[in-house]
């Protein structure tokens, strides 16, 4: 079982619950984080430390569940990166992903909240892709395709490719 | 994964660590982090890194000198510096020890993406070139000088000291003693090996054509000139070019060609650009140019350009001693080349062809074996298989008027070669009874 935790995300997470539960064929629950997120708050930078985050997901992780996903509305970073989409732990059971970079209206552009939740779900599979041992893909239309641009994320799909695809399967 | 990129991460802070441990981790690298100088040398003494991120501001060491350390355990290493206090001092310092680049934390995730993307690529490509390198290196292939008389040794080491320096040389000796051989061995054995060694056999051609061949022409320069075409000296550019024969240019192309070696520049016939070519020069002769410069027929400034190294090689009579070397490196060579397994010479053989004078070197030695090998049967070449009428040509020439003795003892141990040491046979052969062989092989001591 996939559990998706909401953290000051004020977007619809249903979509994107029953896109995954479709995507890994297997049940996804939401619920609400239950921890302060406060603590990972970095004052001067006003971002939040995922890597953090991601540790604290682990420590609080119920042992029932098999993956836990975060989603936030909060701008993440990882020290010495000046932000991130999100952060899995490889072969993990935790990881976290942002749409606060994904919304067009950061970049000064009109709201889609379809595109928001296309790119959304891309993150969370690519996140969750790594939590599952799925290491970053050259093919360009994978959604393990690294991005470090929101146009990166635009251009690739949100499939696996047929080899990452096989690699899931044996995981 | 065998090209599994390998990082170290050095930093002492645990979160830098650990956050750029799961942020390269997915790439497939193999990640280890070190929280300090101690740590990092360790993990570098037991294990190879491609990339190693470092801190440039940690307690007890810092990530400057570091690289110095981790530099003296693994040169190949690609050192990319962080900080977050960037001075512009510290990156030149960081630069000039050999860093492949130095970012500010924080770094913008493409950046940083992109930067490890091109250390890894630039890395790739050293090994590449490396290993390219190696392959041709391998591939060259440079005919081995034989020989163990101390004229050759000190002919070997001389080789060696020149080709280390880009210096002019000039190899004199008689024909076939392997000028080429060791023009080939100066070039391959310098830092310009892999550049080509271009040949102008200057005996071959006249002055007009030796001008075309050196300096290349541009479209139209004559007639038959359709198109641009490089001159040798041109194609020579980085490598080397050997001119054999030197002693036989024209007067005309020695007043070009010293302009050339004092300049380096020259334009194509037919053409107004100058060109700029850095090549070496190598020359050889059989005359005896000091001779020629004293004549009037050799430019004395030119006799002293090319001159600058001197390297004077041995007839083979010089070097006798070599002779069984030399042919037992013929036999192997022709003999694996035509797929005859000669294992080499029967013993009065190669007696003889120690006795003989070989006026015309190594060159005739090696045609001589080449032809017995051709026409021999393996294991053992023997004397019915050498090219008997060019030997005794070889001795009348060397060697005008024989002694008697000698000419008859020459003759006997031919019979006896040819008879495989059947004294029976060689005296029918002679047309002597069997007791004047016996007696002309004691007197003589012949062998049979």
């Amino acid at each position: 079982m996939i559990l998706l935790l909401t953290i000051d995300f004020a977007g619809e997470i249903k979509p994107l619950s029953d896109q995954l539960e479709a995507r890994f064929r297997t049940e996804v629950a939401v619920s609400p984080c239950e921890f302060d997120c406060r603590a990972f708050l970095d004052q001067q930078r006003n971002q939040y430390n995922s890597s953090a985050m991601v540790k604290r997901l682990e420590q609080d992780r119920p042992l029932s569940v098999c993956k836990v996903l975060a989603v936030t509305g909060l701008d993440l970073f990882i020290p010495v990166l000046t932000f991130v989409f999100g952060e899995a732990r490889l072969n993990g059971q935790c990881a976290i992903v942002s749409s606060y970079r994904l919304d067009n209206r950061f970049y000064g552009l009109a709201q889609n909240p379809a595109l928001l939740q296309e790119r959304l779900l891309k993150e969370a599979v690519h996140e969750l892709g790594h939590t599952f041992g799925l290491f970053h893909c050259h093919n360009p239309e994978c959604v393990m395709r690294s991005s470090t641009y929101v146009e990166e994320i635009d251009y690739k799909s949100s499939r696996l490719c047929g080899q990452c695809s096989d690699r899931l399967v044996k995981c | 994964m065998p090209d599994q990129v390998s990082m170290l991460i050095v930093d002492d802070e645990t979160s830098v660590r650990e956050s750029l441990m799961h942020w390269f981790m997915p790439e497939g690298y193999r990640v280890e982090t070190a929280g300090g100088a101690a740590e990092a040398l360790d993990k570098l003494r037991d294990s190879s890194f491609d990339i190693v991120l470092l801190d440039v501001k940690m307690p007890g060491m810092d990530g400057i000198e570091l690289q110095k350390r981790l530099r003296e355990i693994d040169g190949q290493l690609t050192i990319i510096i962080m900080t977050a206090y960037a001075t512009v001092d510290t990156a030149i310092q960081a630069l000039k020890q050999g860093a492949y680049d130095y970012i500010t934390k924080p770094v913008d995730p493409d950046d940083l993406s992109r930067l490890v993307r091109n250390a890894i690529e630039q890395r790739r490509l050293i090994r590449e070139n490396l290993s390219l390198k190696e392959e041709i290196s391998s591939l060259i292939s440079v005919d081995e000088i034989v020989g163990e008389s101390p004229r050759i040794q000190e002919m070997l080491k001389v080789i060696q000291t020149v080709a280390q320096t880009d210096v002019t040389a000039m190899i004199q000796g008689a024909s076939g003693t392997g000028k080429e051989l060791v023009a080939r061995a100066i070039h391959f054995n310098s830092k310009r090996k892999y550049f080509p060694l271009i040949t102008i056999n200057c005996g071959a051609m006249t002055d007009t054509l030796v001008e075309s061949e050196l300096f290349g022409h541009e479209r139209g320069a004559f007639t038959g000139a359709q198109y641009r075409r490089k001159g040798k000296l041109e194609l020579a550019h980085k490598g080397a070019i050997f001119f054999d024969e030197i002693g036989n240019i024209g007067s005309k192309t020695q007043m070009d060609l010293l302009r050339v070696i004092e300049t380096k520049r020259f334009t194509r016939l037919g053409g107004n650009q100058v060109v700029e070519a850095d090549f070496r020069i190598i020359s050889a002769t059989n005359r005896n140019l000091e001779e020629a410069v004293k004549e009037g027929s050799f430019r004395e400034d030119l006799y002293y350009r090319l001159n600058v190294f001197n390297i004077q090689l041995p007839t083979l009579k010089e070097r006798a001693s070599d002779i069984p070397l030399l042919v037992n490196h013929f036999v192997r060579k022709f003999g694996t080349a035509m797929n005859k397994p000669f294992t080499g010479v029967a013993p009065h053989t190669m007696e003889w062809l120690k006795q003989q004078p070989w006026p015309g070197n190594v060159r005739e030695l090696q045609n001589a074996i080449e032809r017995a090998v051709v026409v021999g049967k393996p294991p053992l070449i023997s004397m019915d298989d050498l090219p008997c009428p060019v030997n005794w040509r070889s001795s009348l020439e060397a060697e005008e008027v024989l002694p008697l003795a000698e000419v008859e003892k020459r003759h006997i141990q031919l019979a006896l070669d040819r008879t495989r040491g059947n004294v029976s046979l060689a005296a029918q052969l002679l047309e002597v009874d069997r007791a004047t062989v016996y007696n002309k092989i004691k007197k003589y001591c012949l062998s049979y």
